[in-house]
């Protein structure tokens, strides 16, 4: 199966990138935007036939590395 | 005294820890490339500057799985001397040595230039020749250097004396919201912590770069103390 994990800075967690890309963005006009967070999509194929099984394993490869805990959040989903 | 450079690919700053302790200091230097799992018996292992692995992913989150990364922690869990500096410093925080992460520098640019760190703790045994409150002039080169822990974190690490150095000014006087001598945005003007026994130090900045009068600026040799640790 496919997976997507999304990956985010916590809330409160300074996002200097949503920043300058927010900057950008009003720059090109568009004014009414605001609270902009860059976040990172990670896609992967999981060979697995049980969904409870894919799930605790995507979220052991997000404990053990695609996420740092103390600054990022993550979910996911399949394909 | 024996001490330990870890090699990964991406390190840039490696050679200046060797020709600190080999040419500065009379000590024995060993580089230990990422691949490797033998750290040679040393009294210090240091963890260099650079990219490790491109900084892929987070700074320092690849090179945490490195085969040698398994033997830096177990010495470091027997109580072994363990420096990270700067991409060292972040590869500690991954592995969990230490507490906090870092985040992108709060002026979103890359930093390349001096500044002031106050040594906090002199209890160590990497900082136990320098005096709490003395001031090193030196360089930084980081993207991410912006110190973050969650607010128990920090409430703790403070109150423990885990707080080894913070940004300042060339006086010593700190002040977390000054963009001239706090850069990075750190919080508290953290620039290095500890771990609770005190024998992992990581931090951002580069005094290994300031341990020679030679190289002419004003407090070119303010780091060496700190690295005299035998």
């Amino acid at each position: 199966m496919r997976v997507q994990v999304l990956v985010r800075l916590k809330p409160g967690v300074l996002d200097v990138q949503g920043k300058a890309v927010e900057k950008g963005l009003q720059g090109l006009g568009f004014s009414d935007v605001d609270n902009v967070r860059v976040g990172r999509l990670i896609e992967l194929d999981l060979e697995s036939d049980n969904l409870d099984d894919a799930k605790a394993k995507v979220s052991q490869m997000c404990e053990k590395l695609l996420v740092n805990g103390v600054i990022e959040n993550f979910e996911f989903c399949t394909l | 005294m024996n001490v330990s450079v870890i090699e990964f690919p991406g390190s840039n700053c490696d050679h200046d820890v060797v020709h600190l302790y080999s040419s500065v200091l009379d000590s024995k230097v060993e580089l230990i490339w990422h691949s490797d799992r033998d750290l040679k018996n040393p009294d210090l292992v240091i963890l260099p500057g650079g990219f490790s692995y491109g900084d892929y992913l987070r700074s320092g989150a690849i090179a945490r799985l490195s085969p040698v990364m398994e033997e830096v922690v177990s010495f470091a869990n027997k109580g072994g001397l363990v420096v990270g500096i700067c991409n060292g410093f972040q590869i500690l925080c991954e592995a969990k040595l230490l507490p906090g992460a870092l985040l992108r520098n709060i002026n979103r640019k890359f930093l390349s230039q001096f500044v002031h760190i106050k040594l906090e703790n002199d209890q160590l045994p990497f900082t136990k020749n320098m005096k709490s409150g003395d001031v090193i002039t030196c360089p930084i080169a980081h993207g991410e250097g912006n110190y973050f822990a969650d607010a128990e974190t920090i409430e703790r690490i403070e109150k423990d004396g885990h707080v080894v150095f913070r940004y300042c000014d060339a006086e010593g006087k700190v002040d977390s919201e000054n963009r001239v001598s706090n850069p990075n945005g750190s919080i508290n003007s953290i620039a290095g912590i500890c771990n609770p026994t005190g024998n992992v130090v990581g931090f951002m900045p580069h005094p290994e770069r300031s341990v020679e009068e030679i190289v002419g600026f004003v407090g070119s040799a303010s780091g060496l103390p700190l690295f005299k640790c035998n």
